[in-house]
């Protein structure tokens, strides 16, 4: 669905986006992610046929984005980062005229007009004035205008920016319906959500790509293994660790108490698991145990470690 | 086709959407109810050959009205559209950039000739009250309106021009302003310079929309002003296309 090759985009001697290439697949969604200044809205405006690359070519759907833009719009709904819209129009009045614009025959106007309103929640503020809107709002007239025209592919500028958990949660679940009929490229600086929505994730970074794969790929690449929990009734939490250090597989323990309970966190050599060998330890000593557990690692450590091993 | 009408169809709304066309409608029809008062006492006066569309689009009130529009019309069209940020939705909408552009233009264009309904209602007022023609004839009207139409285009365009050209209202306010006051200037030029050879004349006649008026507004139809008032129109445009295209392309 998108195809980029070597894009590059220069503003003045700042160069934003530094020859990336990357491929979407036709229903993926892919997460955008990066810091402030990253080049993620570069590219997506690029993408979204507003800016014009300085080298290097994108595609959507087997269309230039640049040199065949018009026929390459048609196959995009854009949301910009800041939403921008018609303060001075009503909500249905805008989707109307952003259907009209994007061409939507007129038999099916009312038709699709209604499907969005409904899908985005916008049925109790169609009549109001967008200017009145608070920003949760505008923010879903934004989504419904970008899927208006039944895109193949949907480019989502930081989506869900400025809102509320719970407005958050609504966006991301509007999103997550989405994937059935759209592609979805979407850009954001919050990493749960990458998580929990994209089938794969784009690290980038002052204008280069620094990653790219599934969140699970990522994880496992990197070799950051999540930390163990173990809770158990011990008579001597310090004997306890030292023999807790013992088991293969341990790199590190440290114990604290709470009340008669022992609060062990292992850190596992990379690679290993030794949850299996505790538990027998655990039954062997004759320890009661509360919970042992093991934290899966964020994408947040991923992201830290990927964008700061640039830096040093 | 369709997207043109459905972009010109939200020019003309965002056109009448906002507070400052109301108050540019009240102050026009204020001035030119005072314009037109201006013009009846004039006919009082001088018991001649004016008619009274010949004294209603004569005045001073008149092309002091008439400059002071355009800027105030034009400013937002493009300017607007960057500072809310909304170019970026609609240049990413598949329409091409001479829709848009057209679109824009023809929704100010409307809004200025709406300013001139109210204008017909005098000159009919007129008749009813003194049982006179307010015009010498038919062709009268159809001069002076003409030429309200032909100026019009012009100097809608030149405010466009200058809307484009910056993200700013107020900016493009002045530019408009300044441009259009100078070409009105330029068309006064042979009543500063009296002394002034044939050619300054001729020159000073071809752009002069005080004389162009004057003429059509007596029913004297002279190609030459259309040709330039038409001529003008599709440069400026042409001009306002490419700056449109440029400052896209470049940011």
């Amino acid at each position: 669905m998108i195809k980029v090759e070597q894009l590059t985009k220069c503003y003045g001697p700042v160069k934003a986006v530094d020859s990336i290439d990357f491929e979407v697949a036709k229903g993926e969604i892919v997460g955008f992610l990066g810091p402030n200044g990253a080049g993620k809205s570069t590219t997506m405006k690029i993408l979204a046929g507003f800016l014009p690359p300085t080298s290097g070519r994108a595609e959507v759907a087997g269309r230039d984005v640049f040199s065949e833009s018009l026929r390459a719009r048609e196959h995009i709904g854009y949301l910009p980062e800041n939403v921008p819209l018609y303060p001075d129009m009503r909500v249905h009045e805008y989707l109307r005229y952003r259907a009209a614009l994007k061409g939507v025959p007129g038999r099916r106007m009312n038709e699709r007009v209604g499907d969005v309103l409904e899908l985005c929640g916008l049925g109790d503020v169609e009549k109001k004035i967008i200017g009145r809107l608070s920003k949760g709002y505008r923010q879903r007239v934004g989504l419904a205008d970008a899927m208006v025209h039944e895109p193949d592919l949907l480019i989502l500028d930081e989506p869900t920016i400025g809102l509320d958990p719970n407005q958050i949660r609504l966006v991301r679940d509007l999103i997550r319906n989405l994937k059935r009929h759209h592609t979805i490229l979407l850009s954001t600086h919050i990493l749960p959500e990458v998580e929990m929505l994209c089938s794969r994730v784009i690290i980038i970074n002052k204008g280069r790509i620094e990653a790219l794969d599934s969140p699970q790929n990522l994880r496992a690449r990197l070799g950051v293994a999540g930390q163990i929990f173990l809770e158990a009734r011990v008579p001597d939490a310090k004997a306890a660790a030292a023999e807790i250090r013992r088991i293969a597989g341990v790199d590190s323990v440290t114990a604290r108490a709470d009340g008669a309970w022992a609060i062990f966190t292992i850190q596992p050599a990379p690679g290993a698991d030794p949850r299996e060998a505790l538990y027998e330890h655990a039954v062997a000593a004759k320890w009661p145990l509360r919970e042992l557990s093991r934290s899966a690692v964020s994408l947040e450590q991923v992201f830290a470690e990927v964008t700061h091993a640039e830096e040093n | 086709m369709r997207r043109f009408l459905t972009l010109l169809g939200r020019e003309v709304g965002s056109a009448f959407h906002q507070p400052l066309a109301y108050v540019v409608l009240f102050f026009f029809l204020l001035i030119s109810g005072f314009n037109f008062h201006a013009g009846v006492t004039l006919l009082n006066k001088s018991a001649g050959s004016t008619t009274m569309v010949e004294a209603f689009f004569n005045t001073v009130y008149f092309w002091f009205a008439f400059v002071l529009v355009f800027p105030l019309i034009t400013m937002r069209v493009f300017a607007e559209e960057v500072k809310l940020g909304t170019i970026e939705t609609l240049m990413t909408a598949p329409v091409r950039d001479g829709q848009v552009v057209f679109a824009k233009y023809f929704g100010a264009l409307f809004f200025y000739l709406v300013l001139w309904v109210p204008s017909l209602l005098y000159f009919f007022v007129f008749q009813w009250i003194t049982a006179m023609s307010a015009a010498g004839a038919a062709g009268s009207y159809l001069g002076a309106y003409s030429m309200l139409v032909l100026i019009g285009m012009f100097y809608t365009a030149i405010g466009c021009l200058a809307s484009a050209l910056t993200d700013n209202q107020i900016v493009a306010a002045v530019i408009a302003f300044a441009g259009i006051l100078a070409l009105f200037f330029l068309g006064l030029l042979s009543l500063f310079l009296p002394g002034a050879g044939p050619f300054v004349r001729e020159l000073t006649y071809y752009v002069s929309p005080v004389q162009h008026m004057m003429d059509f507004s007596r029913g004297i139809f002279d190609t030459r002003p259309v040709v330039f008032y038409l001529s003008s129109t599709l440069l400026v445009l042409f001009a306002v296309f490419q700056v449109f295209k440029y400052r896209r392309w470049k940011s």
